[in-house]
Parts: structure tokens; sequence; C-alpha cells
């Protein structure tokens, strides 16, 4: 349908330069808010046939010549440049004027990145503002956008960032302590709220126990915390090894109530040791 | 009539009664193949006999294999196609024997010892196994004796299990599109390092998740040239453990064939990762895993369920590492039998006899498939 546009434009363009010298004109305003309702003033007289296009929209109108034609409210609202053509039995007009965005901002789209990362990073979590007027038309001129991150401990960080050609953005620390951030862009009373998961780094510390259990050797881990004294979360994979006699047994054991516990055969002089990704723990002799 | 007729006529007529003479008088092997019969050998000597038995559990005619083992009075039939093809769903149970190999190993005049190598056709490609039967002779014949093992069967139990299980919900069509999106698990390249071998250069390497999410994870590694033109790409296919727990590694192997080590300049790597369901049940210990020197240098040991849910297929993979801590291969195998809770399996992953003298160390890590979905 779109294809078809340029094709009526032209036939309009040139009907419209041929009847110039015939004395019907139109009053146009330059500018109109969108979603405004405006006026068109004619001259001449008998009927004639307004056609109104813009990006995305065409308006057609029976009119009466050198009466005041209104466009009611809502009808055009997709901001851009419009062109206008009068066209009556005799002579064609045609003038142009533009559609611009409404001033008060109405809509906020806020992209927030990522939606999870480590505690303790710099400037790791992005967000972009883009304010919209009612009718999602993107408003370029600057508007002051705030941004602020608050985590449960109450600890808030706030930047407030002045929009060019209607985007905003701002980088933020995620703090030390894990948990569920709100990442919230506002604009007067328009806001949008996004949700940051800050979550436990690689493990630090990493220690084990073992003690007798029966015939096999129960080791234990401390409770697992990152550096920054998070508890791991539950299912993070810790990796027990026993070395004997160059024979290795291994279990992948994930969390359970932030400590790893297996059950693992006993030998006289084995040696245990612990890892989590690539981060190594302690070792333990095992003489018995 | 002329003659190119009757030559048509005459070649039309002959292939008419060669397919009714080999429909009514089938050849042996055809008919083997055609699964309705096997190609049976005389049982007048030992290897014969058990030539005979390969072919009746290749047309998996369990029946007349039973029958012709002489040691049938230890054993059920049941028991002894749950040898076969186990007891519990597994790579076995889906797979058909595409050939045997039958050597003898020791023969005297009233027995004989003789190994019958099974290379299964299974879903993941060949999977050996091979028995050593004592063959007796009785009368006139020759008579196998399976060496059954029996298939250990779990006891009807509730076995508590509360591992953590994630679960993804992922944005829907109504959202705006600036709604935020689930992040995809951040995972990364730990070790990468290219090897030539005799038909290709093959990229070996190491990828942890880092995320505390599981993550499906792939890699993809594209060779360039030096003027950065690109040679090939290639994916890890199953050189990898696709599901990955939190602070998880696995090894990755990538076969370019065709392609020697001087082509290249530099490599690209692409670790794909995604979110997925994932449960962090069941464990598996990999117990008394063990190198074996050249010859026939390999890494032994034995899966471990420590879980109460079977595992129908386990698939080992195997990192080597020189002194240095660098990794110098990559291989796996996958275990034909189920893994029933705390009933050991042995696996035996096999190291390239060049490439063995280089292994000091080695990591070894199960992947599980249980039916009803991937774990």
């Amino acid at each position: 349908m779109r294809s078809r546009y340029p094709f009526l434009f032209c036939g309009l363009t040139i009907a419209a330069h041929l009847a110039l010298a015939q004395g019907t004109s139109m009053v146009l305003p330059k500018t109109v808010e969108a979603g405004n309702a405006f006026s068109i003033q004619s001259t001449g007289s008998g009927k004639a046939t307004l056609y109104i296009m813009g990006p995305g929209q065409v308006l057609k109108r029976e009119i009466q010549l050198g009466v005041t034609t209104q466009i009611l409210g809502g009808s055009l609202y997709n901001a851009g440049h419009y062109l206008a053509f009068l066209s009556g039995d005799s002579s064609t007009e045609s003038n142009s004027f533009d559609v611009v965005p409404a001033t008060k901002p109405a809509n906020l789209s806020f992209l927030a990145k990522p939606s999870r990362l480590s505690v303790g990073l710099h400037d790791g979590i992005t967000g972009t503002a883009y304010v919209f007027d009612t009718y999602h038309n993107l408003l370029a001129a600057p508007t002051p956008v705030s941004f602020e991150l608050s985590n449960p401990s109450g600890t808030v960080q706030k930047r407030i960032v002045v929009t060019h050609d209607g985007a905003a953005w701002a980088a933020m620390d995620s703090t030390a302590q894990q948990g569920i951030d709100r990442f919230v862009a506002r604009i007067g009373e328009v806001s949008s709220t996004r949700v940051v998961g800050q979550v436990p780094g690689d493990p630090c510390g990493l220690k084990m126990n073992a003690r007798q259990s029966g015939r096999l050797v129960q080791l234990v881990t401390d409770p697992v915390r990152d550096c920054s004294g998070n508890a791991v979360l539950d299912g993070t994979v810790v990796t027990f090894t026993e070395t004997y006699k160059g024979n290795q047994s291994t279990i992948d054991e994930p969390l359970k109530h932030g400590i790893a516990e297996v059950e693992i055969s006993a030998h006289s002089g084995a040696t245990f040791s612990i890892a989590s990704g690539v981060v190594m723990g302690n070792q333990i002799r095992w003489e018995k | 009539m002329n003659s190119g007729h009757v030559l048509a006529a005459f070649l039309g007529s002959a292939t008419v009664a060669f397919v009714a003479i080999g429909t009514v008088w089938p050849a042996p092997s055809a008919a083997a193949f055609a699964g309705a019969e096997t190609v049976l050998a005389s049982s007048s000597t030992a290897e014969g006999a058990v030539r005979n038995l390969g072919g009746e559990i290749r047309a998996q005619h369990w029946e007349k294999a039973y029958a012709r083992l002489a040691n049938k009075a230890q054993f059920t039939e049941t028991e002894f196609v749950h040898d076969l093809t186990g007891d519990y769903p597994s790579l076995l149970t889906y797979s058909t024997l595409d050939k045997f190999e039958v050597r003898p190993l020791h023969a005297s005049a009233s027995e004989a010892q003789i190994q019958l190598t099974l290379h299964w056709a299974t879903v993941v490609g060949s999977s050996v196994s091979a028995r050593e039967l004592h063959v007796v002779k009785i009368g006139d014949t020759w008579e196998p004796e399976w060496p059954v093992v029996k298939q250990p069967t779990v006891p009807p139990q509730v076995i508590p299990v509360n591992y953590l299980r994630w679960d993804v919900i992922y944005r829907g069509p109504g959202d705006d599109w600036g709604a935020q999106d689930v992040e995809a698990p951040h995972v990364r390249i730990v070790d990468m390092h290219p090897v030539e071998r005799a038909d290709g250069v093959v990229i070996l390497g190491e990828l942890l998740n880092e995320d505390v999410v599981p993550a499906y994870v792939s890699v993809t590694a594209t060779l360039l040239t030096k003027s950065q033109s690109t040679i090939a790409t290639e994916g890890s296919f199953d050189k990898i453990s696709h599901l990955l727990l939190p602070k998880q590694v696995t090894p990755f192997l990538i076969k370019f064939p065709n392609v020697t080590l001087s082509e290249v300049g530099s490599i690209r790597m692409t670790p794909l990762s995604a979110l997925i369901a994932a449960s962090a049940d069941p464990v598996i210990e990999i117990g008394d895993q063990q190198l074996h020197p050249t010859p026939d240098a390999s890494l032994t040991g034995q899966l471990i369920n420590q879980s109460g849910q079977i595992v129908n297929v386990a698939h080992v993979l195997g990192t080597f590492y020189d002194k240095g801590g660098q990794v110098v291969w990559v291989a796996d195998q996958y275990v034909d039998k189920a893994l029933l809770p705390q009933n050991p399996v042995p696996f035996q992953i096999h190291i390239p006899e060049d490439l063995a003298k280089n292994v000091a160390t080695q990591r070894t890590v199960v992947a599980t498939y249980s039916s009803g979905g991937s774990q």
C-alpha cells in the first residue's frame, strides 16, 4: 500500500503545479502539535477536496471553498512533514506544514542491561531512556531524565541526564551486596522501572572439612561466600577430588543451603581437594 | 519384430525370472540382511558355533540364540537379552548389532576360548563391547557358554531428592520493546589450544559457566588465514557437555578435517549460551579414575549415580593435560548401560598413542540424559 503513495504524491503535485495560476489558495499553520486541532482557511468558491498526507497518515475531506475547515484534535498524531492539496473543479493548490511532538513527555522506554550481574562492578549497569509523547513521537527537545538505582539495603545511586535527540543514558555501579535492585528512569510523573539482579561473585576462601563417616569420609564445606561476604547461590557446583596412589575420584556437587557435602571412599594417605569454577580451595591429607 | 525388441523382451523376462527365483530361494546372506534369518555356519567347529550365535544376536533372534547356549540352565532367556540390551532403557536399547568379530584365543579337542566382539550401531555412533566365550564340544557339535552378567535391579523404594531446579520465563509477546528479557548466562572460554593431527586441525579447550544460572552451551570456531579470509567454521557438536551448572567447566573439541595449521593465521572462537530449565540432580561420582600408559593408553574409571533418578545415557568427557597444565587432548565415551542408583558402571576412554606420553593429569566430567528430558 505504501508503495502507491509516491505515485499518488507525484500525480497530485503535477496537478497542483498545472493549476497554480487559477485563483484558489489555502492558509495553513506552519506547525501543529501532534494530536491538536487546527484549521485551514481557503479562498474561492464552490466545492473542493482536501488531501493531507504525511508519515503513516492520509486524510481526505470534502470542503466548501472560502470557509474555514476544522481538523479535529487527534486527527494528525504522527510527527513529521505533511503535504496538503486542495483540489477544486478548476484548480488545485498545495502547501506543507509540520506536525511536531507534544511538549509534555507521556511515555518512557527504558532499556536496562544487564538484568543480572556480579556484585562490585564499576559502571556495570547501563540504562538508556527514550522520551515520547502520548502518540509515541520521540521528543527531540532536551529533557532531564532522572536515573535511580536502589538496592534492598537502601543504598541509592542517582544521576540526572539531559536527553540528546530524545535519548539519555547513564551507567551505575553494582554494589557489594547481592539482591534485587530497582532501576528507575523518571521524567516528572512518568517513570519506568526495571529489575537488576546483583548476584554473588566467585567463591572466596573456599574451605572444606573432612570427618569419618562409617567406611567413608564425609567432606563438608564451610558456608561458601564470595569476597564481599555474600552467600554463593545454591546450585553452584563445587568439585571434590580425591587423589590416592595415582587414582582420582571426582564429584561435582551443587551447593545446597549454602554448603556442599559429599561422602567419598576413605583411603589412608589420600589427598582431598576442592574447587569451584577456576577457584581452588584447601587440600586435606587423610591419615587414618 | 526387429532384433532390438527381441532383446528387450528377453531381458525383461530374464529379470522377472531372476526376481522370482531370488524371492522363492533367497541366498542365505541376502535373507540374513533382510532380517529373515541368519547366515548359519556349521557348529562342527568352535568358531562356527560362536559365529552362529553372533548371527542370531545380530538378527535379534533371541530365542534361537539362547537355544544355542551350553549354559542356558544358569539363566533365563530374559536375563540373556537384558545382558545384551540392558534392563532399563539405555543406549543399547535402541541399537542394533552392526557386525561382530570372532577371534579364537585358545582351543583343545573338547573346549575353546573365543572372543566375540560386538559392534553395536547406536544413535551416537558405534559402541563396541567384547565377551570371552568358553565353548564346549558336546557330541559332534560345539556350544558356547554365555558369560552372563546379571543386571542389577533397584529395589522399590522412595528416594527423597531436594536439589535445585531452575525454570525460565522469557519475555512475552505483549511486553514493551524496551522491557528487558532474562539475560543469557555468562560463559567464558578459559583455555583454547589448536593441535595439528594427521586428519586436520583440532581445537581443544575448556568453557566455564561463570554465572549463577544453568547454561546450555556450545562452541564454534572459525579458522582464518593470515589475510583474515575464512577457511572453515565448525562446531563442537557432541564433543562438549552441553549443560553447565553454575561454575561448572566442560572441555570441548572441534575438528577441522583437511586443514593444516600452517594455513591458519588466527582463530575466532564463539561460545554460545542460552538459559535452560535444568536440575542439579542427578549427581554422578566419577570414581577410580586411572590413567593407563601405552600400549592401549586410556583413562578408566567408574560412574556411580548418587541420586535416585535412573540415568539412561551417560556421556563421559576426559580432558588431558601435560605437565604444564595445558590441554593436550579431549576424548569421550558414551556409556551404553543405564546408571542405576549406587551401582558403579565402568568406562574407558582411549587416548591417542602418540599423545599419551605427554599426558600428566586429567579431569573428567559426565553429562547425563534421563528419559523424559535432558538433565
